[in-house]
């Protein structure tokens, strides 16, 4: 009985925070292991469907590394990408549906990336490397913080461009009317998906700035 | 190790329950779906009129306020139902599927065609809905003439996945505003309708540039998808067009 209780790990400790804070910074899914690149570039013009991007992979990753995880000793090996990608599948078309039922302008907008979570190597990524060889819970936190971790990135780019590129942050236009009279213009070049890919240069500039840790020593 | 025969029973169940689920959520959304479809088309129709503000929470109330009239038309042109009433969204017209009523004429069998009448300022627009196809799936749109049934007052284009930056383009206002203001007859009043001109309306000569629109670089197939779309779905439109000019 007592043996029990000291194998049980605490739901927050040191460890498991550490899942869900890593790939927040130190192991980015987008500026440093540079997964998820394309869905980065191409949701980001604006902040609502980066936000609604973000919840989604967010939501997906999550989810599907639990069903995984505590399916993990019953998957065949030789058919575990098959069972990974079913998971993956059922959960971005059910997904897909709630967006097209409840929030139809940012669906129409996101069209085919949402179908596109599935191709998302960050998930892919989780499944294989984290939760076929770790407990729910972990798996649970791992999901949450890359999910996060990608979607940070994806709002921090959206809020840029949107701003630049729009004036406006979610829809609503920051620039007063008089800074465009007297010949502010903004940014076209901002909308175009090259500049996302700008935007996340400059990102893993400042991060590796402040974080030398991740400098490649040679 | 596995069995053959335990993976196999692993993924028939994994399948199944995979199958159940994705038919229970596809079930329980559907009305949901269905209603956003509706409110979207909508707003097609009236974005084609260019009535201004239009957004999803308001599309039914300016939708009945202004559209004033739904004609059913049949093959040859002659009205067969006009609805006036206060609730639009139960017209005959408004239930017709384009993509339906145009696969029956391909069949050479008899179809029917939706009009909208939309009054503006006091001025009649007609909006005919387009249906064709571009690279990746379906396009669509509405285009409203004005009560000359020759000049565009404006049109708006959808499309289900058509390539981002390319031809994703057609959805945007730069493409859909170079459409105002062109004709689908000539001055001998004979049917154009409106090309999409790869490499730009400046290769056509002087006379024609008036039922011509700018392709998308990049979008050729699409802009081709486009192109077709107004002439078949126009052509079809034709017997009315030229009963009432």
């Amino acid at each position: 009985m007592s043996a029990e209780i000291r194998e049980r790990e605490a739901l927050f400790s040191s460890k498991n925070i550490k899942l869900l804070k890593n790939p927040l910074s130190l192991s980015n899914p987008i500026t440093v292991q540079v997964l998820g690149i394309c869905s980065a570039l191409a949701v980001t013009a604006k902040l609502e469907p980066a936000i609604v991007m973000a919840i989604s992979v967010t939501l997906v990753t999550a989810v599907s590394n639990v069903v995984i995880s505590v399916l993990r000793n019953g998957i065949p090996p030789r058919i575990r990408i098959i069972v990974q990608l079913v998971v993956v599948a059922t959960l971005v078309i059910v997904v897909d549906q709630i967006l097209k039922a409840f929030v139809y302008d940012v669906s129409k907008q996101l069209s085919v990336f949402v179908g596109l979570i599935i191709t998302n190597c960050i998930i892919m990524g989780r499944l294989e490397a984290f939760a076929m060889a770790n407990k729910p819970w972990p798996s649970f936190l791992d999901g949450i913080g890359n999910g996060l971790g990608y979607g940070l990135i994806l709002i921090i780019i959206a809020f840029f461009r949107e701003l630049l590129g729009s004036g406006s942050i979610y829809g609503f236009n920051l620039i007063p009317e008089s800074f465009y009279e007297l010949g502010y213009k903004n940014n076209g070049l901002m909308i175009l998906p090259p500049m996302a890919l700008i935007v996340v240069g400059v990102i893993i500039w400042v991060q590796r700035y402040y974080t030398r840790d991740l400098i490649e020593k040679n | 190790m596995y069995s053959n025969g335990y993976i196999f029973r692993y993924a028939a169940i994994m399948v199944i329950i995979a199958a159940a689920l994705l038919s229970t959520a596809a079930m329980l959304l559907k009305p949901f779906q269905e209603r956003n479809v509706a409110i979207d088309k909508m707003g097609g129709i009236l974005a084609s009129a260019h009535i201004p503000d239009v957004t999803a929470s308001n599309s039914i109330k300016l939708f009945n306020e202004f559209v004033t009239e739904e004609i059913v038309l049949d093959q040859n042109g002659d009205v067969v139902e006009s609805y006036t009433e206060a609730n639009k969204e139960n017209a005959k017209a408004f239930s017709l599927d384009m993509k339906a009523e145009l696969y029956k004429k391909s069949q050479g069998k008899p179809f029917e065609l939706p009009l909208y009448v939309i009054n503006k300022n006091g001025q009649s627009l007609y909006v005919i809905p387009v249906r064709g196809i571009g690279l990746w799936g379906p396009i669509w749109g509405n285009i409203a003439l004005s009560s000359d049934l020759n000049t565009i007052v404006g049109v708006t284009f959808d499309h289900k996945g058509e390539t981002p930056g390319l031809g994703a383009e057609i959805s945007t206002a730069a493409f859909e505003d170079q459409f105002i203001g062109k004709t689908i007859f000539d001055n001998q009043g004979q049917f154009t309708s409106i090309m999409v001109v790869k490499g730009g309306i400046g290769k056509l000569a002087e006379s024609e540039r008036i039922h011509g629109v700018d392709a998308i670089s990049g979008g050729t197939i699409t802009s081709n998808g486009v192109n077709d779309m107004l002439k078949d779905v126009l052509e079809t439109y034709l017997p009315y067009l030229q009963k009432h000019r």
